[in-house]
């Protein structure tokens, strides 16, 4: 890291997030001016130009790529035309002590005089909540589901390689071709078509805009600079800016500023969700990257200088400031840039090069919260990939994360896309499958698998409100089998499934209609062909995901009611029912029955791991296929991010021995400390469930440093993930632990019966150990963490 | 009949210290040593153990009803357990529902063991790792040793067979026809001090040693070094110009004494006499590895 960089990282890292006005003030003012005389998608797109045209114009010190989103870095603008923040939320997201954002006086009142009167009752959100029906608000209000859309636009979005071969200029030139092809005499949407494309036009415009102020910045700062070093850097960045990205990128720095104009371009249009990634970066930037270094125009510090500032730019990027439930599910900055590294090309071969290393140890040495890069391993990558992806996660970052190209491809395949655009596709977000460039891979909301258990044991209503907020499908006293329950849970997934869709496809058709996306729109595949927005079934593919929490939790409730209320019967259900309700109170004999004498999910244990199996595939039936607006249908996706965490504080006592309001199982994990047979087993037990059959799949593992301190370690690291992936596991990530999970396992090791522990020449579970050792092991790990 | 089957005190997934790459140690439980400072006392007694976890007891006092022969008491704060009267019916590990009574050995049949093992068939066939059988010593245990060594080779598992070398030596040639590679312990060069620390003299384990190299079989040594026991520089020289006489040798591995199995002993009762005194310091194994490199041994070392 040089000093610019250390500087740059310093300034982002050091910086708190605030909230500007400044978007939000631009977009009313231009709202009240020109609302009601453009077509929909025209208006979107005028007002993402004055946007561009008006918004501050931010070049700082050192840089050498440039544009925020806000005026500075780390200032995050709002959107009040999806949610507009009341007064009050301000001053929570103020003075909240988790992912708090500064907001200034100024800010408020300029909200309180100025935005909330115009945006009163007509932002998305509220325009959504007015129409949702009963049914569907107290479902929600139990947590049985979460909304995506209500705070954030449809998102999501990767890219494929097309703007490094084409500029705005280029797009715009395709628009007037496909606008002129219109055919107003046999096609009816032809002029809809017309409006879609003429706002994809403007949205171009804008984007020049944009680049050009920052040209005109660069150069008056030129102009003013006594240093002659820093005046020729400014001089570049004009020329760059004036290049890129109305026209393709021919150097590798203009490659860099060409992504990120870009990427600010569709955060600044939306807010949508997970903000953009550039998708398999190493590869768009390896053809650059090869001809400069044989020209002798770029060597790899320079290269690596400049992957480091699109880094720290993204990592300026704090995610928009969420409220209510939506700040419970991700309250994070984190806007879930995930940068795809290594992976295939689309001819299947290996897609790894130069930058994919050169990226990690970027991430390595900045070791900032975003970008969170992942690694793609398929049959035909390199050992000394995965090994030097290893080298980094060892490190305690929980990057780079771990994904299986060849599933990826698989489960694309599946759902009917080209082999070279599941090729070119990867994962975003989190561990989302998509095709880069192409699709509108929607992520509609997450589902409360336990939850959905929870109201089926009480015949429909949740026990911790008394309110009904499913079907009636008996009461759990009288079911006389294991079968005769499962058959309610099955009855009442599909009918909260069911209503969940119900109220998305509504949402959806919001979206297409009042939201439209034309900046989006113009990078995605094949929107300009069908004159279609991004939101209104315009690109290539198009998928809805639900997001299925708690496998393990339900599988585990399951496994317990099955072991001890049906075959066993070592408990009555009646029993058992009052103890969920009493939080276990005056019943830990019960609950460490449940606990200690279940089979349990994460174990390799058939028991178990059939029940799982039988979840997923009621979840698979219940979701995938259903369909969407746009003629396309839904699938199922298998993560939690954080919203196990909320899903579990709207969650009673459960039948596997937890506690009320405790987190639920995360993502396809097992629930925490249940598996105690180590990695392989998790992965056996994981590798049981079809995941190709999902549109992704995360299992989080977790080591000590010690246990991968050698090469002979990572080795062994190497082995468990392509066993996994030879298994078809979808992604996996090593949390190395620090100190502060070690002491929480010392107070609650029934919570951490999994971590293995190295000690010498054998291993053992840190919960096994007598105090004074724990402690040996604690101080061990700090030095080792460093 | 329960005496024919093979007694084990574990299996372990994802061993990580037992052989090369990702492995399945099994434990097989009893052993005719009693060297004081083995971390898996568990599989010093050939007989089956019934333990008490107290940290893990909620007072339910079940086990106390439950067990047969009144065994067990409740002093109003902890659990103890009669062994004159303990008759090892394991009843209380069963009914105890936050796992404070643990059985410390379980016994089953081979082919239950192999099912066990089969289970990381993947990860071996993917690292090129595979089944270690360890101990106590399974050479105790050789004809469900062999039995086992049979089965994975039939299988195609990678089999190790870490050991004391205290055997008789057609015994262990015949599990050395059906073994791909021994982890042999070599604890001390002097036959006296042998016996003295580990309640057996080293010249069977010697001569097994220099047997099995004759014939070729792949050895890595196991070297626990302990300080004031055999960390003195005459004793590794010692080591150091047996070993590099003998072929086969692929490393050493130096295992560094630790304490960390006093939790155990005290759980079993046994006597602990673990002791941080034992501990060497980082230039006696650096010196160690020197000594011994200067044999031209390889060494790796184990902390």
């Amino acid at each position: 890291m040089n000093s610019r960089i250390e500087r740059l990282r310093k300034l982002s890292f050091e910086t708190r997030p605030s909230i500007s006005a400044e978007r939000a003030l631009l977009e009313t003012e231009f709202y009240q001016q020109h609302y009601g005389k453009h077509s929909i998608p025209v208006l979107r797109a005028l007002c993402f130009k004055y946007l561009c045209q008006h918004k501050t114009i931010y070049i700082g010190e050192d840089e050498l790529i440039v544009g925020e989103r806000g005026p500075a870095p780390k200032v995050v603008p709002t959107f009040p035309e999806l949610t507009c923040h009341t007064v009050e939320d301000l001053r929570i997201l103020n003075d909240r002590p988790m992912t708090g954002y500064r907001v200034a006086e100024a800010d408020i009142a300029a909200y309180r005089d100025k935005v909330i009167p115009y945006w009163r009752g007509r932002s998305m959100r509220e325009r959504i909540f007015s129409e949702v029906p009963d049914e569907w608000r107290a479902a929600y209000e139990a947590g049985l589901f979460t909304e995506f859309m209500e705070q954030r636009a449809p998102g999501h979005t990767a890219l494929d390689g097309t703007i490094y071969q084409q500029g705005m200029v280029d797009f715009q030139r395709r628009i007037e071709q496909r606008s002129a092809a219109l055919d107003y005499l046999n096609d009816s949407a032809a002029s809809d078509k017309y409006e879609q494309l003429k706002a994809m036009g403007i949205a171009c415009e804008a984007a020049i805009i944009f680049s050009e102020r920052h040209a005109d910045l660069a150069e008056s700062m030129a102009a003013e600079t006594h240093n002659p070093a820093r005046q020729e850097e400014l001089l570049e960045i004009a020329r760059i800016c004036r290049k890129v990205p109305a026209h393709k990128p021919d150097t590798y720095h203009e490659a860099l500023q060409m992504y990120w104009f870009v990427h600010l371009g569709t955060i600044t249009e939306l807010n949508g969700w997970d903000a953009m990634t550039p998708g398999h970066l190493d590869q768009h930037l390896q053809p650059f990257y090869d001809k400069e270094t044989a020209a002798g125009t770029l060597d790899r510090k320079r290269a690596k200088e400049l992957l480091c500032c699109l880094w720290i730019k993204v990592n300026n990027h704090t995610a928009p400031p969420k409220v209510g439930v939506t700040a419970k599910e991700s309250g994070t900055y984190n806007d879930f840039t995930q940068i795809n590294l290594g992976g295939l090309k689309s001819d299947g071969s290996d897609g790894s090069n130069d930058i994919s290393y050169l990226a990690l140890e970027v991430a390595d040495e900045l070791h900032l919260l975003q970008p969170q890069p992942s690694v793609h391993i398929s049959r035909v990558t390199p050992e000394r990939f995965l090994k030097a992806a290893g080298r980094v996660i060892r490190k305690g970052y929980g990057y780079p994360s771990v994904f299986n190209s060849d599933a990826v491809v698989m489960e694309q395949i599946r759902v009917g896309k080209s082999v070279e655009d599941a090729r070119q596709g990867g994962t975003s977000g989190c561990i989302e499958t998509g095709a880069f460039g192409k699709e509108a891979y929607i992520l509609t909301g997450y589902l409360n698998v336990p939850k959905i258990l929870e109201i089926t044991l009480h015949n429909g209503r949740d026990p911790l409100t008394g309110t009904r907020v499913g079907l009636e499908t008996g009461k759990a006293e009288e079911f006389a089998s294991f079968a005769e329950l499962y058959q309610a849970f099955e009855a009442q997934l599909n009918h909260i499934v069911d209503l969940k869709i119900r109220v998305n496809n509504y949402i959806e058709r919001m979206y297409a209609k009042y939201s439209p996306a034309p900046f989006l729109s113009v990078l995605i595949s094949d929107c300009i062909d069908t004159g279609r927005d991004y939101y209104d079934g315009g690109p290539r593919y198009n998928t809805n995901y639900i997001q299925c929490c708690g496998i393990g939790t339900v599988t585990d409730s399951l496994a317990a009611l099955n072991t001890h209320v049906f075959e066993g019967r070592t408990v009555s259900m009646k029993t058992l029912l009052q103890a969920l309700q009493e939080n276990f109170d005056g019943a830990e004999k019960l609950r460490q029955t449940l606990w200690n004498k279940t089979p349990f999910f994460g174990n390799d244990d058939e028991r178990a791991d059939g029940i799982m199996r039988r979840v997923y595939d009621s979840l698979f039936t219940a979701i995938d296929g259903k369909a969407n607006t746009k003629g396309t249908v839904y699938h199922l996706n298998m993560l939690s991010t954080t919203c196990h965490v909320y899903f579990g504080k709207m969650l009673g006592a459960t039948p596997n021995g937890r506690f009320a309001h405790l987190p639920m199982s995360d993502g396809t994990s097992p629930s925490q400390g249940c598996d105690r047979k180590g990695p392989t087993a998790v992965i056996k037990s994981l590798s049981k469930m079809d995941q190709i059959k999902s549109g992704g799949t995360l299992l989080n593992q977790r080591f000590l440093p010690s246990v991968l301190a050698s090469e002979q370690d990572l080795d062994k690291l190497c082995s468990l993930v392509r066993t996994y992936f030879s298994l078809g596991g979808h992604h996996v990530q090593f949390n190395v632990v620090d100190t502060n999970t070690l002491k929480l396992a010392q107070q609650h090791p029934d919570d951490y019966r999994n971590l293995l522990v190295r000690v010498a020449g054998y291993s053992d579970y840190f919960v096994d150990l007598d105090k004074d050792h724990q402690e040996e092991i604690i101080s061990r790990t700090e030095q080792e963490l460093g | 009949m329960l005496n024919e089957l093979p007694t084990f005190f574990d299996i372990k997934r994802y061993a990580l210290h037992d052989g090369p790459q990702i492995r399945t140690t099994v434990f097989f439980k009893g052993c005719p040593l009693r060297c004081f400072w083995c971390h898996n006392p568990e599989g010093i007694g050939c007989g089956l153990e019934v333990v008490i976890v107290q940290e893990r007891c909620i007072g339910c006092q079940e086990c106390v009803h439950g067990c047969p022969e009144q065994a067990l008491s409740w002093d109003g704060t902890a659990i103890s357990r009669d062994d004159e009267r303990c008759s090892l019916c394991l009843n209380c590990v069963e009914i105890c529902p936050s796992l404070a009574h643990e059985a410390v050995g379980y016994q089953a049949t081979i082919e239950e063991i192999v099912g066990e093992i089969t289970k990381d068939q993947p990860f071996f066939d993917q690292s090129g790792g595979g089944v270690t059988f360890s101990g106590g010593e399974p050479l105790a245990q050789a004809e469900h040793l062999l039995m086992l060594l049979k089965r994975c080779g039939e299988l195609e598992i990678h089999r190790c067979v870490d050991t004391s070398g205290y055997a008789e030596t057609p015994i262990l040639l015949e599990v050395a026809a059906h073994t791909d590679l021994f982890l042999f312990d070599l604890k001390h060069m002097d036959g006296g001090l042998h016996k003295k620390h580990t309640g057996v003299g080293n010249e069977q384990i010697l001569h097994n040693l220099e047997v099995l190299s004759k014939n070729g079989v792949s050895v890595r040594i196991r070297f626990p070094l302990l300080a004031s026991i055999n960390d003195s520089a005459a004793h590794v020289e010692a080591m150091g110009r047996f070993l590099s006489g003998l072929g086969s040798i692929e490393h050493v591995d130096l295992l560094v004494y630790h304490d960390l199995a006093g939790a155990k002993y005290r759980k079993l009762k046994r006597p602990d006499l673990t002791d941080r005194a034992y501990s060497v310091t980082a230039e006696i194994v650096d010196r160690t590895r020197r000594l011994l490199e200067a044999h031209g041994l390889t060494v790796h070392l184990e902390k």
